[in-house]
């Protein structure tokens, strides 16, 4: 087998099958077959049921998955706004500031990463039973509003996904040259002109990355959403949906909801991943 | 031109101590020092870029020490250049220009004398990424010079080169101080640069001035052993 040595070097070397090389080649190996063998699973399963072109055509134009689909859609783009109006500020403060309490805040961020999604979902609700929580409802419906509704999936959404968007917008304003900064200053701009012209562009492709990471979290949110708004027919989103389609047995629609959810996840890892700061596609 | 009176700063464990010193309009000034005596940290704070403890700064007679770097028409050329690499050459030349809002029209007439002074016209559509060492200091130079500043500060401007390119920089920015009738002061540790450029020299060591006097009175009087190894006279 021929490989390139890292970076620094551009000689072409041939490997030497040594055990650790053959271990970890073998695991890499293991671990790709695992994650085609899932894909090709549910192809595989919707043949043998005899699900072919005709029939996803049918399942994919049923005025249901068709409205799943747009409130999937709709809610996770305004999600995915809320999160970046969030995630730029914030990741640029956690990237150049440094104030009491910065580790702490740096840790907490990562919070909704490690929490089970079904606990955040359990704190919404904790949150509108709490007094002020209580006080936001009644406002809310006083206009008619209901926390039921797509607004209590961006909520889900958003609380779910925000964390990812924060971490990436960081990383890429942590790679971006401090010096740039500092001679963007001296030739006349205001801190927020060199924000502007400087730091957002050099920052770009990390932050619309961490933005499609963000929104790929987002369209996949279930446990929250069980929990926070449950799954009437107002509020069915494509995970739920693929959850009610199994409970009533019906595993064709559910696989074909599936798949469509694998083909956003496939296409939004590509881009991020091309878009990643710091990575180049190979 | 540049007063700096009794400056103090630190930065982590190190400390610039008391610092005064002047540069006259149209002076070449070098200051010269071991790496690690605090140059760049006294070219920052004289920038904007690093808050001074104590001391006063002033350029053309105005007191500058808490005035923002953009206020300070301060032209600063860093080590590595720090062009921007979202922007071609000529969008890095007229980057200053932009920020202050000039008419394209007017920016471009401006630019012009820097430009055809420096011979960079035929870099202007390039991306500064794929520059020579030599020409990304030239254009970080034109970018410096752009909007007219009062004081030109050059860290190390020539460090990165190797020695054809570093005495061909060195000549031009001799000349380009010369026409365009600027104070400039410049840092370097190497005796070939500031005998080139230098009017005066000040050798800076541990964060304190040793000496400002003209090339010729340092090797004729150096008064510290700093001073000496500088410049290479000591035993």
């Amino acid at each position: 087998m021929i490989f390139r040595l890292p970076e620094s070097s551009t000689e072409v070397v041939k490997s030497k099958r040594n055990g650790l090389f053959v271990v970890t080649i073998a695991c890499l190996a293991i671990f790709v077959v695992m994650v085609c063998l899932l894909i090709l699973a549910d192809i595989f399963y919707l043949m043998h049921w005899g699900v072919g072109l005709k029939k996803l055509g049918q399942i994919l134009s049923s005025p249901q998955v068709l409205d799943c689909l747009r409130r999937s859609f709709v809610t996770s783009i305004i999600a995915l706004l809320l999160i970046l109006m969030t995630a730029v500020p914030v990741g640029y403060a956690l990237s150049r500031y440094r104030f009491f309490g910065h580790s702490i805040i740096n840790t907490f961020i990562d919070m909704p990463i490690v929490l089970p999604p079904v606990v955040l979902g359990i704190s919404l609700l904790a949150f509108f039973g709490s007094p002020l929580g209580h006080w936001i409802k009644v406002g809310l419906q006083h206009y008619g509003i209901s926390l039921v509704s797509s607004l209590g999936i961006v909520m889900c959404q958003y609380i779910v996904s925000v964390s990812y968007c924060i971490r990436a917008v960081k990383a890429s304003f942590d790679n971006v040259d401090r010096r740039l900064e500092h001679a963007a200053l001296t030739l006349g701009c205001s801190q927020f002109q060199t924000f502007r012209w400087v730091t957002i562009p050099l920052a770009r492709n990390g932050l619309i990355a961490g933005g499609i990471m963000a929104w790929a979290r987002a369209i996949g949110v279930f446990g929250p959403l069980m929990v926070f708004v449950g799954t009437g027919s107002r509020v069915q989103v494509m995970p739920t949906n693929m959850w009610l389609e199994l409970n009533v047995g019906n595993i064709e629609t559910a696989l074909v909801v599936a798949l469509i959810t694998m083909t956003i996840a496939s296409i939004a890892l590509v881009v991020a991943h091309f878009l990643a700061p710091g990575r180049k596609w190979s | 031109m540049l007063k700096l009176d009794h400056i103090s700063l630190k930065a982590g464990d190190f400390t610039v101590d008391d610092v005064d010193l002047t540069v006259a309009s149209k002076e070449y000034f070098v200051l010269m020092g071991p790496t690690g005596s605090g140059k760049s940290l006294l070219v920052k704070a004289v920038c904007g870029i690093l808050p001074v403890q104590s001391g006063t700064i002033c350029i053309d007679g105005n007191d500058v020490t808490d005035l923002e770097p953009g206020k300070r028409q301060v032209g600063y050329v860093p080590q590595n250049s720090s062009l921007f690499p979202h922007l071609s050459v000529l969008d890095n030349i007229l980057f200053p220009l932009k920020v202050r809002k000039l008419p394209k029209k007017k920016a471009m007439s401006n630019i012009e004398p820097v430009i055809e002074a420096l011979g960079i016209g035929s870099l202007l559509s390039r991306s500064t990424v794929n520059l020579s060492g030599g020409e990304q200091q030239k254009v970080a130079l034109a970018r410096a010079l752009s909007f007219n500043p009062k004081l030109l500060m050059l860290d190390e401007p020539v460090s990165a080169l190797d020695e054809p390119t570093r005495c061909e920089i060195c000549g031009l920015l001799k000349r380009i101080q010369q026409d365009f009738s600027i104070a400039t002061v410049h840092i370097c540790h190497n005796l070939e640069e500031a005998r080139i450029v230098s009017d005066r020299i000040a050798v800076i060591a541990d964060g304190r001035i040793a000496q400002i006097d003209t090339l010729k009175n340092l090797m004729d009087k150096p008064k510290a052993n700093v001073v000496k190894k500088i410049l290479r006279l000591a035993d």
